[in-house]
């Protein structure tokens, strides 16, 4: 009989008034005894509709089952036979929107934790000694991988698997993509991200770092080194801003360059070189997972006040609920129904201010989400000597510039078919780089079905 | 890792390496950059290419010490290796085809990159004259291997320590006034210099490209710590530059936004000095 409590397991947190001023994980993770009581309230539904909801459908009732029972290690052989990326899976999906949002326990109380308890299956196995994965056996074909994010590590991990011997060309110094550089340690220690990748090296996938392609190599000269398909995975590119006044200002940047100087760089740690905005109030603008990273960051970084300002209500929010629950908690000042109109400068070049008009929600557009609407003779200055624009992005221009026959849309996004195939033969695509800015969950499920697509264009050749 | 294969000191705060990088080298062109790491902990830096050899696969890097990265790497000797060099980044320079004779024109340790701009140019078979402005005598670099790469080499320094005494505009503007025509000029340096440059040209038309140096992280197209404004528009040093046309950059906002970290840089200077 499954354990029919209406809530989930609490999941154990530091206390938010000192998790917002250190950069530690701010859930700590289920216990055993946890997970086995969480686990027990999976219905273990015959029409699965949770696996429905998972973009590289994990077996969860099955998984799940097996954490009831307290076989963590065969939970896990269950999870990664789909899914290369639990550790991080479990930590930054938008579960609500997916397994969970489709769990028949959500109907009436709380869904079952299923994120909570793949993290758990995940950190469990990595704190074991790993035994040496056996190679999986060369089948001598070569495929080239753009980029080391969420949707390539995906690719490279399932081609491996069968075999392929696969070489990522990462831009940057490190591995991990978005995982590195943009979700902060607090919600995904960078140790586990590296775990990860080191899983992957040890199924034999090579990654050359510093590579930035589309200038140090280009599509075709990867082709020509033998490479018989290629995935670009190559990610968000270049942030957007309003195009108000003001954003030239000392003290405004985007959220990518923000969180880049202390993820990736390391910038809130003393003895690292890169230097970070020192801020006393900051206004994060935007409503997503990036801006609630870039806001709980500038608490850790030591702002007194961090506001989100975002036109719509907090309904529209895309961000996680986890992340706005977790935000305010920590202190977050949440300006809903807001607009900035202008940044405002001292003498010096430096914001002082921002000036932003109320905003209330009219008939629904195109997105379907109520159209907001300035309320005239509503603004009014918010003081503020840090600007952090989190609007989104878009993709990387480097390989659709230098790359012929590859066809982009008008926000030059790469356009793919539903097998991920580009308009030039051999290469894939996925990630940010097609969809513009998504979740990593997105980009992981598009990395997978390129993989299939790969194999089968390999064996048909 | 990526090796220093040779260092040459070029005065007291400029430093020349050869580094191996085959990568880059075998792709690098004129007016193109790497990003660079000295170490785990170090920062990603910007520096213009300012010569690659690519049967030896290296690529040579002039740069002046300005922060604590720059002194860091000035510390480094043959044989050490920095972590990370990628590249080539950004846009090669680009001359109008037509062009038939241009003036490529250096200020300070700017020169560095205006060098292999005269070089290719004249290996292109353009014809070229070369001013470079120097504060005084004792900091002057690569004044023979200038000269080796343009028909006219016109050396200025603010305190008339050596060639001519005053600015390079006013060299510039001697050449332009004494009837010689430019097709382009191009000119780095210091930012008030390329400002001043281009007001000189401007009047004249002449069409005058300058290389942009603003603060980046990642050199690659995702941070936007670069943007400049050109023309109005909202451009990324990295993916667009760092050449721009220079009568239509906003140099003024381009200082204020590169003095962003300059207390920071301080403090760290500071401390340094404490110790």
């Amino acid at each position: 009989m499954a354990n029919m409590a209406l809530e989930k397991v609490k999941m154990p947190e530091q206390d938010p008034k000192e998790r917002a001023r250190n950069f530690k994980e701010v859930t700590l993770g289920y216990t055993k005894e946890m997970a086995m009581e969480e686990a027990s309230r999976c219905l273990n539904c015959k029409n699965k509709p949770c696996v429905a909801g998972c973009p590289v459908g994990v077996k969860i009732p099955e998984f799940i089952s097996e954490i009831a029972e307290g076989n963590i290690e065969k939970a896990y052989e269950i999870i990664t036979s789909t899914n290369s990326l639990p550790a991080v899976c479990g930590r930054v999906c938008p579960q609500e929107n997916q397994c969970e949002g489709k769990c028949v326990r959500g109907i009436k109380g709380e869904p079952v934790g299923i994120g909570r308890l793949e993290r758990f299956a995940a950190d469990c196995m990595m704190k074991e000694e790993q035994a040496e994965t056996e190679l999986p056996v060369s089948n001598n074909h070569k495929v080239a991988v753009v980029g080391a994010g969420p949707s390539g590590l995906t690719c490279a991990g399932d081609l491996a698997k069968l075999g392929y011997k696969v070489t990522i060309f990462e831009a940057f110094h490190t591995s991990g993509g978005v995982l590195m550089y943009g979700i902060p340690e607090f919600r995904l220690p960078k140790e586990i991200v590296q775990k990860e990748i080191s899983k992957l090296k040890k199924l034999g996938v090579e990654i050359m770092h510093d590579m930035v392609i589309g200038k140090v190599l280009s599509i075709d000269e990867i082709m020509e080194m033998g490479y018989e398909a290629i995935f670009i995975g190559s990610g968000a590119g270049l942030p957007r801003f309003m195009g108000i006044e003001g954003e030239s200002l000392i003290g405004v940047c985007s959220a990518n360059e923000y969180l880049t100087r202390i993820n990736l760089m390391k910038g809130y740690l003393e003895e690292y070189d890169t230097p970070v905005i020192k801020s006393k109030s900051v206004a994060v603008v935007g409503g997503g997972n990036v801006a609630m990273d870039a806001a709980r960051s500038a608490l850790r970084m030591g702002a007194e006040h961090v506001y989100i300002v975002y036109r719509r209500s907090e309904a529209e929010m895309p961000a996680r609920k986890e992340e706005i629950h977790h935000a305010k908690e920590e202190g977050v000042e949440f300006l809903t129904l807001n607009n900035p109109v202008k940044i405002i400068g001292d003498e010096n070049g430096r914001v002082c201010g921002m000036e932003c008009i109320k905003m209330e929600l009219g008939e629904p557009d195109e997105s379907g989400r109520r159209r907001p609407v300035a309320v005239e003779d509503s603004n009014y200055v918010l003081e503020v000597d840090t600007v952090i624009m989190s609007i989104g992005t878009s993709p990387n221009p480097l390989i659709r510039t230098t790359t012929t026959g590859l066809e982009a849309n008008k926000r030059g996004c790469l356009v793919v078919d539903e097998d991920m195939l580009t308009t030039k033969e051999g290469v894939y695509a996925g990630g940010d780089a097609v969809t513009g800015a998504a979740t990593v969950i997105l980009a992981m499920g598009a990395g997978k079905t390129a993989a299939e697509s790969i194999d089968e264009y390999i064996k048909s050749k | 890792m990526f090796k220093i294969v040779r260092k040459s000191v070029l005065n007291s705060s400029v430093t020349l390496m050869e580094i191996e990088a085959p990568f880059v080298a075998k792709k690098a062109q004129a007016g193109q950059f790497i990003i660079f790491r000295i170490d785990e902990k170090g920062e990603r830096v910007p520096l213009t290419i300012a010569d690659y050899d690519r049967e030896n696969g290296t690529i040579t890097i002039i740069f002046q010490i300005v922060g604590k990265t720059t002194e860091k790497l000035s510390m480094l000797n043959e044989g050490d290796a920095l972590l990370d060099v990628a590249g080539p980044l950004g846009i090669p320079t680009h001359i109008a085809e037509d062009a038939k004779k241009v003036c490529v024109i250096g200020g300070g340790v700017g020169c560095a990159i205006a060098y292999p701009q005269a070089k290719s140019l004249f290996e292109k078979g353009l014809e070229v004259d070369v001013i470079a402005g120097f504060r005084s005598k004792d900091i002057v670099i690569l004044e023979d291997e200038f000269r080796k790469v343009c028909s006219e080499f016109i050396l200025c320094s603010d305190d008339g320590s050596c060639g001519k005494k005053g600015f390079v505009t006013d060299a510039l503007k001697e050449r332009i006034d004494s009837g010689v025509k430019y097709d382009a000029v191009i000119a780095i340096g210091p930012v008030p210099m390329m400002k001043f440059v281009c007001k000189v040209t401007e009047p004249y038309g002449i069409k005058t490209i300058v290389s942009l140096n603003p603060i980046m992280v990642d050199g690659t197209g995702m941070c936007g710590g670069c943007r400049v404004t050109v023309g109005g528009e909202t451009k990324y040093a990295c993916v667009d530059g760092p050449d721009f046309d220079g009568h239509q950059v906003d140099f003024d906002e381009l200082m204020k936004r590169n003095s962003t970290y300059r207390g920071q840089e301080h403090d760290c200077r500071m401390m340094k000095n404490l110790k």
